[in-house]
């Protein structure tokens, strides 16, 4: 495959064509941050945590979708990217909660985050929804990186039982005309709840457990318990 | 609650519309979805499964296209919907007060539906009658008619409910059209749509019949160069570019797409030529499908509006009839038609990319480029798309010559443009200009200067634009003055503000607009606009925070610097513009509260 041969942060580069600035800022060890990118998925460029300058372009430019060009000059902490990163960090932590997402929180330390610099924001705090037995989903914690809708479409399941409700700030991730989840096309495969960066899906044992349920006590909650229970009234 | 729902439903109805749309998969998904709500007002859950199952596409993803479009409902609504414009063309003439007094009549907050299920009332985006505003979107009675109304008043707005008989004619002055040439417009703001064989009496379809008989596809795209015709959408992209890209690129079919969702707040151009003149505009693009090779031409109208629709459709029976649509047309081995579809409320989807996606049956989320349209367009296939008023050039251009058409601007600005003005000005309207006169001349000598008080401000480019300043006006309209002067002529939306308006509230709207508009997608955008609009809220409503002004500078950069399309890249713009002229409006409040 040719090769091409570029500058990132002051250091040449040698990269096959169609390579990302990402996967090539790699191979000499720069780490570009990312949100929503994930190796499994088809890259959307949502996050655009990974934004980076590249001379001759009047705008800054994701680099898990942007290729390599020959001649290319990148600079991945230049001061308009850093300051887009670290707003995108703070909107993010105004609006979502982060407590589950160790790997925004690690970027949110190296960006020197403002935990209140939104005072005031407007919060995306919908309550939990519990309605199967294999996971929850609390969308409090969800970021919209889009990877659970992916995995569920045709980067893996061909399921197809997650989309969208609303759209913009109010966008969230949702069922048909939000059935709960036994009543749609779900097989609970669990891809969603694996490629979840923030633990907005998280499997139900490990949630109950989190909520203070003893292991017995979830045996309880099973099924055949309950059925065992119910014939005990009787 | 949907299995009730799915017992109670008759889907009779739906049939006729499922035989239309169902043979067009995933593609049929909006007109299926817009036309199942004429029947029940919104779109039941059994009726949106029965699509989906007849259409073919996954159920989560047809709800998730009715949660997408604003004038799509998933629940009942009101027997009349009343869609209150309070952007800042309407506002300036009293939307927020319609709006109080819809919301009152019906006894409901906004967005809400009043307890008989009379009335429901929203509070609208742009409706695009900026020049003749209050303006207001009605949907109403069974099956569901929609129509926008003009000049509404807080005492009027009741006579817009359903079954009080009002029609268009009641609420309309047509729109006034004036300026200093008339190339595009002679046939525009007369108060009807100008037929077929009117346009041929004037000449109208000889470009077509000269390009057909005459001209070879590389001829006409050779031509549109030395015109040196640039995009009238905003962007200003060379439109010979656009073609010859869709021409060269391999690949078939190749499609040709008129961009008739005009949103931007302030502007109304599109609506003027698609409700005065679409031969004119349809000529252009027959002319433009040649020089692409396309099969097909859709043109993709919003949905606020319907006079326009029915327009175009009304046009296209005419040119069909007479033999410019269709089979070989005129005798040539050329064969086209024209489909129109029409939006459901997302400004969003005027950008190209969103544009396509929902054409193909999905939400308005912008692709990422490259690749561009013209290799990956609509169905993924080569495409050119174009502005309306882009295509209303095109007849001159064939006709006239290029040389002609380059005299009518400046050297670096070709040819004729519409410019809307409207806000504080004797004379609001649809002005036609050549390039290169001053903004001075605009205001003055064509709209008739400025009423209500001295000019405070101009807003250029409409919601995504920038602000200018009095001491501005003698900078000359052509695309590098406004440039040089820190100005973009974006879509040609000049709104006009006295001193006694307050720019805050201004503000505030159009931060409002953005936040209602941001498809989600990426976050910069998704975010940004939402803390934009919280900021300039309370700065509007005089209770602003220490730390406000670096908070906005920092959203709006990373919204310009990092977002994915060109919604996000502008959403700032004119924020950011008047931070810089006007400090002291965002200081004082900080220094206040500080």
């Amino acid at each position: 495959m040719p090769e091409v041969t570029l500058t990132i942060d002051g250091r040449t580069v040698t990269a096959p064509e169609g390579m990302t600035i990402l996967k090539a800022a790699e191979t000499i060890g720069i780490r570009i941050p990312t949100i929503c990118y994930h190796e499994a998925c088809t890259a959307n460029a949502i996050c655009r945590m990974c934004v980076v300058e590249v001379e001759k372009q009047r705008l800054l430019q994701p680099a898990c979708v942007v290729q390599v060009r020959e001649g290319m000059v990148v600079h991945t902490r230049s001061e308009r990217v850093e300051r887009s990163r670290r707003t995108i960090l703070e909107m993010l932590d105004s609006a979502v909660d982060l407590s589950d997402a160790p790997e925004i929180q690690a970027q949110m330390a190296e960006y020197n985050v403002n935990h209140n610099r939104f005072p005031g924001a407007e919060r995306r705090t919908p309550p939990v929804i519990d309605d199967n037995p294999m996971y929850v989903r609390d969308y409090a914690k969800c970021i919209l990186c889009w990877r659970c809708v992916q995995v569920c479409a045709e980067d893996a399941q061909y399921t197809f039982a997650l989309g969208f409700d609303g759209r913009g700030f109010h966008t969230q991730i949702g069922t048909f005309f939000d059935l709960p989840m036994p009543e749609t096309t779900c097989v609970f495969c669990g891809q969603c709840v694996g490629v979840c960066p923030t633990g907005a899906l998280k499997p139900r044992r490990e949630w109950l457990l989190e909520q203070g349920k003893t292991p017995d006590e979830i045996l309880q909650m099973s099924r055949t318990a309950r059925r065992k229970a119910r014939r005990a009234q009787r | 609650m949907a299995t009730e729902a799915q017992e109670s439903v008759d889907l009779t109805p739906l049939l006729p519309v499922l035989e239309r749309w169902a043979p067009r998969g995933r593609s049929g998904l909006l007109p299926a979805l817009l036309e199942a709500q004429t029947h029940y007002g919104y779109i039941p859950p059994a009726v949106a499964a029965e699509i989906a199952r007849s259409l073919g596409v996954p159920l989560a993803d047809v709800h998730g296209v009715i949660e997408f479009y604003a004038l799509l409902y998933n629940e009942p609504v009101g027997r009349t919907v009343l869609r209150v414009c309070t952007d800042p063309a309407c506002a300036l003439r009293g939307g927020e007060q319609v709006l109080h007094a819809a919301c009152a009549l019906a006894g409901v907050e906004e967005g809400e539906t009043s307890a008989d299920g009379a009335i429901t009332v929203e509070r609208s985006p742009c409706l695009g009658h900026c020049n003749s505003g209050v303006s207001v979107n009605v949907s109403f009675g069974r099956p569901v008619r929609n129509i926008t109304f003009a000049h509404v008043t807080p005492e009027t707005v009741g006579d817009l409910v359903d079954g009080r008989g009002r029609t268009t004619a009641d609420f309309w002055s047509e729109d006034y059209v004036g300026g200093d040439l008339c190339i595009i417009t002679p046939l525009c703001g007369r108060g009807r749509r100008t037929k077929l064989l009117e346009y041929e009496a004037v000449g109208g379809m000889q470009a077509l019949r000269k390009v057909l008989a005459s001209m070879t596809p590389q001829q006409v795209i050779e031509t549109m160069r030395r015109s040196e015709l640039l995009g009238r959408g905003g962007a200003a992209f060379p439109t010979w570019a656009k073609w010859e890209g869709a021409a060269k690129a391999p690949g078939r079919p190749k499609y040709f797409v008129i961009n008739a969702d005009e949103s931007e707040p302030g502007t109304f151009k599109d609506r003027v030529l698609l409700e005065g003149d679409p031969c004119r505009v349809l000529e252009g693009a027959i002319i433009g499908a040649y020089a692409v090779g396309a099969s097909r031409i859709y043109i993709y109208i919003r949905g606020e509006y319907p006079l326009a629709i029915e327009r175009v459709e009304a046009a296209l029976q005419e040119l069909r009839e007479a033999g410019y649509l269709g089979e070989r047309i005129l005798g040539s081995d050329f064969s086209i038609d024209v489909e129109v579809r029409s939006g459901a409320g997302a400004y969003i989807c005027g950008e190209e990319t969103a544009l396509f996606e929902s054409i193909e049956g999905k939400r308005g989320f912008p692709r990422v480029k490259p690749p561009f349209p013209t290799t990956h367009g609509l169905f993924g296939k080569p495409t050119a798309i174009n502005n309306v008023e882009t295509l209303a050039q095109t007849p001159y251009i064939i006709n006239q010559g290029p040389d002609a058409f380059l005299r009518l601007g400046t050297a670096d600005s070709a040819g004729p443009k519409l410019l809307c003005v409207s806000g504080d000005v004797v004379r609001p309207g649809l002005y036609e200009i050549g390039f290169g006169v001053t903004l001075r001349h605009l205001l003055e000598n064509l709209a008739g200067g400025v009423v209500g008080g001295r000019l405070q401000a101009l807003l250029i480019g409409g919601a995504a634009g920038t602000f200018a300043t009095p001491a501005q006006l003698d900078t000359p309209i052509t695309f590098q003055g406004l440039r040089a002067a820190g100005l973009t002529l974006g879509s040609g939306a000049i709104m006009v503000f006295n001193d006694k308006r307050d720019l805050r509230d201004v503000l505030r709207r159009l931060a409002r607009f953005f936040a209602h508009e941001s498809c989600g997608k990426c976050y910069p955008c998704q975010l940004g606009t939402q803390r934009q609009y919280e900021i300039l809220e309370r700065l509007a409503e005089g209770q602003p925070l220490p730390g406000d002004v670096i908070r906005l500078q920092d959203v709006g950069w990373t919204m310009t610097d990092a977002s994915l399309c060109g919604l996000g890249q502008t959403a700032a713009s004119a924020v950011l513009s008047a931070m810089k002229h006007w400090p002291h409006l965002f200081a004082n409040g900080s220094a206040r509260h500080a």
